[in-house]
């Protein structure tokens, strides 16, 4: 383990932890911003710089933004008084730590993980586009049609509806 | 502890964090927050699998996350355009108050 790992794994836990901690929406978007930037900077020390990019371009430049929008638009009946947990929140936390802790446990205990480091691979950004457009061109068409249908189904939802305007 | 077993660690962390906040929070936006986290948590899984695995030339797992993300984007405009939808029809987006499933 890396000081740079220790150092990114503790950022990217602590502004997650932030995120759904903190009682301001507006600094829990923040915060989630600071946890994606670290996820990118994560995967640009896995040697994977593709995605690192596309996680900065996807996450941190749009769906952070529309997080943001959201929350701006939906602000009108939030009093600071009420409280941020729901009930039976302490169940919630239990599951959560179950999760986490079984995870943990197949984690440390399995046998099936390589145990050597494999040399870095050499991806280009060029065998990415070679492969996107050869063998994974299906899936590349479905996931166009994928964001047009979810793009145009994004705006009819939330297009207001003629009836309740009065 | 090998490196492949402190992202797995990292990353079963970053998926605990989001389950929790989205099963206990109350605000429907942080509640997609939290799924977002999730989706995140396994991202990170799958790039660690595919670099410490035995074939790295293949792409797969780089593959599988930038469809992930594709999915991610489509899914995040789609939920918040609902929460939207039910702002304006419940003026709230507490989730404990929005219950009604008929208008």
């Amino acid at each position: 383990m890396s000081t740079t790992f220790i150092i990114l794994a503790l950022v990217t836990l602590l502004s997650a932890s932030a995120a759904m901690s903190l009682r301001n929406l507006v600094h829990c978007a923040l915060s989630l911003v600071v946890t994606f930037g670290g996820l990118a900077a994560l995967y640009l020390q896995l040697h994977a710089e593709f995605v690192g990019f596309a996680q900065v371009l996807v996450y941190v430049g749009a769906v952070a933004i529309l997080i943001v929008f959201a929350i701006l638009l939906t602000r009108g009946g939030d009093s600071s008084k009420e409280p941020i947990l729901a009930p039976g929140w302490i169940a919630g936390i239990a599951v959560s730590t179950i999760v986490f802790v079984a995870l943990g446990w197949a984690v440390l205990t399995s046998t099936a993980i390589p145990k050597q480091t494999p040399a870095a691979p050499e991806i280009t950004v060029k065998n990415i586009g070679d492969a996107l457009m050869t063998k994974y061109v299906l899936p590349l068409e479905v996931i166009g049609l994928l964001l047009t249908a979810a793009m145009i189904g994004a705006v009819i939802i939330a297009m207001r509806d003629e009836k309740e305007v009065k | 502890m090998t490196p492949l077993q402190s992202y797995l660690l990292l990353s079963a962390l970053l998926f605990a964090i989001g389950l929790a906040g989205a099963v206990t929070r109350r605000n429907a936006i942080v509640a997609l927050i939290g799924i977002e986290l999730m989706l995140n948590a396994a991202n990170l899984n799958f790039i660690a699998f595919w670099r410490f695995g035995p074939n790295p030339e293949a792409l797969t797992g780089v593959m599988f996350v930038i469809f992930s993300i594709g999915i991610a984007a489509a899914e995040a405009a789609v939920g918040l355009a609902l929460i939207i939808a039910i702002y304006r029809h419940y003026k709230t987006v507490n989730l404990d108050e929005v219950r009604g499933l008929k208008g």
